[in-house]
């Protein structure tokens, strides 16, 4: 029996129709994939069954009765628990505070049974296999952990239907595994799960069906074996992929970027590498190896105990990201939605920000001048909105992600360190992006770039770093790593 | 076909709304210019006198001093922070402006401005390095100021300004209040800056996102030092300019100015959060502001209503420029 049954779901927003007449139903007990480019309206849909948004037109029927969901809280409350794409934890409160937000266990019926709410919160973690300390604040955990507190909420709702928006864009693949885990323990006791992600081989892995979306219409529904990879792409691009990894052409120079001996406190130690002009290294490493931290340290976000950073072989003092800048080194970070983007101002300003000198003339802005530009990139990479002046928040999440790209294309930076560039992208996009890396790096610019996607470094990287506990672990070309994969695996796992 | 939309879409600043512009949606950005041009239509309906050249002057004089303020003001309101010692910055310049007269016009000007910019320094280096949250630092700045111009006049008025001087802040060029001009080339030049210029884009990232623009290469704390050293600046000015109309000095100028201007940067539809607003909705809050008062006057209504209708006014603006999410 269907538990969900959407009959002509139709939600338009300025600009854009987001849906259109969508209808399908999702079984009660399987894994109902949900896959489409970016901005085909997979979260939307998320958002009306979650009850954050409220469709224009059409009926959702829910254990065959229609509903609807006036707040977030109603769906939660009848057994339908969401994981938005956007995490929505409360930064100051401690992880086990987030967990049970709204259902502390009490001391005869007054204060908050403190003891016990950790004890408890211990528990649901370990039912995830997850060991963290629940006494800390949300913003200090990584933002694998904190994917893991979401989990764990809903688990403490005990949902009938579990949606889950692209959780695995921001898990490695250890946390990957872990996540897989209990949503297999989580079917085995009959709970629905909608499952959203753009890594197909995971579709494949977990689905029983796929529903395929394409600019806000629904293009079918299937089980997962009837599909192949190439069809389900087919389904969501209407085009053939062909090759998913762009021809190489560039030609590895003088060494760009050098890092000596870099240490910051107990986060890493002694790191030191060299990135050629032309060059593309791959930095590897589980989530909370340091890598992201080491990157944020080149850039100046953070500040080191020792080390020196040498660019084109000299030394370069940089202690904020705008020198960084001034020496040609751009960063692509990791998490958009906090450092990556104005999300209340308009696309163009975003993409701008970072080389708006470029635009101006005796003192003043050149707007047409700076709209073609962006323009252009927005072309380049496909980023869909409905106009250069749509605020950043109104985009869905993987044309936000391309947004935070195009600002540093935008730079004319000779050394861009990218921090999991591929996050929340489409297949298509993918490819472009992985082209688009490519060029950069054929005209001669230095790149890094962290992935914990290990196909994705395997595919693009001419060195592989390997970063495990705060040090280097090891080096490896692209060839031995992917001809010994499981020496590349040993140096990852160490 | 989302390409070709994109395409025909270039304006910067205007959120694209697609063919289905709805009264909700053009209330939502055009809320307060709306309430403005009917406020003006039912004012001249409600008094002849209204529209005539010299009360539309006037109500523009009786806006200018304010007016001035809150344009830095909206400035530093735009990267989330607040400046409570514009008050204070006037009360310190009229009484340093009519105690140097001597020095004559020009001198008596740059010393003005330089006192207000000194003050905003102070604040910006407080607020940016020494990261002293806005409210406190510059709440601090509001009794140093009004405190040394105490001091410094022993809290009596000081006379003695001279004719030019009271010819720079309360005489007519052209016909025309030269505090107006004053206000209206400050407004043209504030909208300038946070539109056309990289500075003024600074300020909105700032404002919308701190650790974004930080990590975009953008100088936050020097922003931050700028805007309230521009907010310094412009009170300075406001305060050399009510010198002039005064004719003295004291310690008492310029008393709850800094609430006045951040009334018409609210009203105006800046966004107490930063990143969102315009200086020219800043103009439109002191206009609103400064016409509801002609026209109470007009009416023969008591003046000490006033009060109460500011209020009014500041609380149906938040209505209107709340913004949906
Ligand atoms: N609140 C909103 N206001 C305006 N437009 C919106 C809003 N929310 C979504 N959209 C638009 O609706 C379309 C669908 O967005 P949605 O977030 O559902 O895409 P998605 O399939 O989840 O994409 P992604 O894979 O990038 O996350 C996009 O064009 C997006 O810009
Ligand atoms: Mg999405």
């Amino acid at each position: 029996m269907a538990i969900l049954e959407l009959h002509g779901i139709t939600k338009r927003f300025p600009g854009v129709t987001a849906l259109q007449e969508i209808s399908f139903g999702i079984e009660e007990g399987e894994v109902h994939a949900l896959v489409g480019e970016n901005g085909a309206g997979k979260s939307t849909l998320v958002k009306i069954l979650a009850g954050a948004v409220r469709p224009d037109a059409g009926t959702v029927l829910y254990l065959g009765h229609p509903v609807a969901f006036r707040e977030p809280q109603d769906a939660i409350q009848q057994g339908i628990s969401t994981i938005h794409q956007e995490l929505h934890l409360a930064p100051h409160l401690s992880a086990a505070e987030n967990i049970f937000l709204g259902r502390y266990p009490l001391t005869r019926r007054v204060t908050i049974d403190w003891p016990q709410l950790y004890r408890d919160a211990e528990a649901v973690l370990g039912r995830l296999g997850v060991t963290l300390d629940v006494r800390q604040r949300v913003r200090d955990l990584s933002i694998a952990q904190r994917q893991v507190i979401e989990i764990a909420k809903a688990l403490v709702h005990e949902s009938r239907v579990l949606i889950l928006d692209e959780p695995s864009a921001v898990l490695g693949r250890h946390d990957l595994r872990l996540l897989f885990g209990v949503l297999a323990a989580l079917k085995a006791h009959g709970t629905t799960i909608v499952y959203i992600s753009h890594r197909l081989e995971e579709v494949f892995e977990i689905a029983d069906r796929v529903t395929v979306l394409r600019d806000g219409r629904r293009v079918g529904t299937r089980p997962v074996q009837e599909l192949t990879v190439v069809g389900l792409v087919q389904m969501m691009t209407g085009r053939s992929l062909e090759e998913l990894w762009p021809v190489r052409q560039h030609q590895v120079g003088e060494v760009a970027l050098e890092i000596r001996g870099l240490s910051r406190g107990q986060v890493f130690r002694d790191v030191s590498l060299q990135v050629r002009s032309g060059e593309i290294v791959g930095l590897a490493g589980k989530v909370g190896s340091g890598r992201t931290e080491v990157v944020r340290a080149i850039f100046g976000a953070d500040a080191v105990d020792a080390g020196e950073i040498l660019v084109f072989g000299r030394a370069a003092a940089i202690r904020s990201p705008w020198a960084a800048v001034r020496y040609g080194i751009g960063l692509v970070p990791e998490d958009r939605k906090i450092q990556g983007l104005l999300q209340n101002r308009p696309l163009v300003e975003n993409i701008s920000l970072t080389n708006l000198g470029r635009f101006i003339g005796a003192g003043f802005l050149r707007l047409g001048q700076e709209a073609r530009a962006v323009l252009a990139l927005v072309r380049a990479l496909n980023i869909r909105a409905a106009g250069l002046g749509q605020l950043v928040k109104y985009l869905s999440g993987g044309n936000q992600q391309k947004a935070v790209l195009a600002k540093w294309l935008n730079s004319d930076c000779r050394i861009l360190i990218f921090d999991e560039p591929t996050r929340g992208i489409d297949v298509g996009a993918k490819v472009e992006i992985y082209g688009l890396i490519e060029r950069l790096a054929a005209e001669g610019r230095a790149i890094l770039m962290i992935s914990s996607e290990i196909t994705e470094i395997l595919g693009m990287a001419d060195r592989i770093i390997v970063m495990r506990a705060g040090m280097i672990a090891g080096t490896l070309t692209r060839r031995e790593a992917t001809e010994n994969r499981s020496a590349f695996d040993a140096l990852l796992d160490g | 076909m989302k390409e070709n939309v994109l395409a025909s879409e270039t304006q910067t600043g205007a959120p694209a709304f697609g063919r289905g512009r709805s009264w909700a949606q053009v209330m939502e950005r055009y809320g307060i210019l709306v309430v403005f041009m009917l406020l003006v239509a039912a004012s001249a309906l409600l008094s002849p006198v209204f529209l005539r050249p010299a009360n539309i002057l006037n109500v523009l004089r009786q806006i200018s001093i304010t007016g001035v303020i809150a344009l830095g003001m909206t400035f530093v309101i735009l990267t989330a922070g607040i400046d409570l010692s514009v008050g204070s910055v006037v009360a310190l310049v009229t009484v340093l402006a009519a105690s140097f007269q001597r020095l004559g016009l020009v001198p008596v000007l740059l010393l003005g401005l330089a006192v207000g910019s000194a003050m905003g320094l102070i604040n910006g280096v407080g607020i940016a390095m020494g990261r002293i949250s806005p409210l406190i630092m510059t709440l601090a700045m509001m009794y140093m100021g009004r405190g040394l111009a105490f001091m410094y006049s022993g809290g009596l008025p000081i006379y003695g300004i001279r004719p030019a001087f009271i010819q720079f802040g309360n005489g007519f060029t052209v016909g025309i209040p030269n505090s107006v001009l004053y206000f209206v080339v400050l407004l043209i030049l504030s909208i300038a800056v946070l539109r056309f210029t990289a500075f003024g884009r600074f300020v909105l990232a700032v404002g919308s996102n701190e650790e974004a623009a930080r990590l975009a290469g953008v100088r936050v704390s020097r922003v931050k030092v700028q805007v309230y050293v521009l907010s310094g600046l412009f009170s300075g000015f406001a305060g050399l300019v009510y010198a002039g109309q005064l004719g003295i000095g004291v310690a008492l100028a310029g008393l709850g100015y800094e609430l006045s201007a951040i009334a018409a940067v609210v009203i105006g539809g800046t966004s107490l959060f930063g990143g969102q607003g315009s200086v020219f909705g800043t103009f439109l809050g002191a206009a609103i502001v400064g016409v509801t008062n002609n026209l109470l006057n007009l009416m023969g209504i008591d003046p000490l209503v006033q009060d109460f209708m500011k209020g009014l006014i500041i609380l149906a603006a938040v209505l209107i420029n709340r913004r949906r999410t």
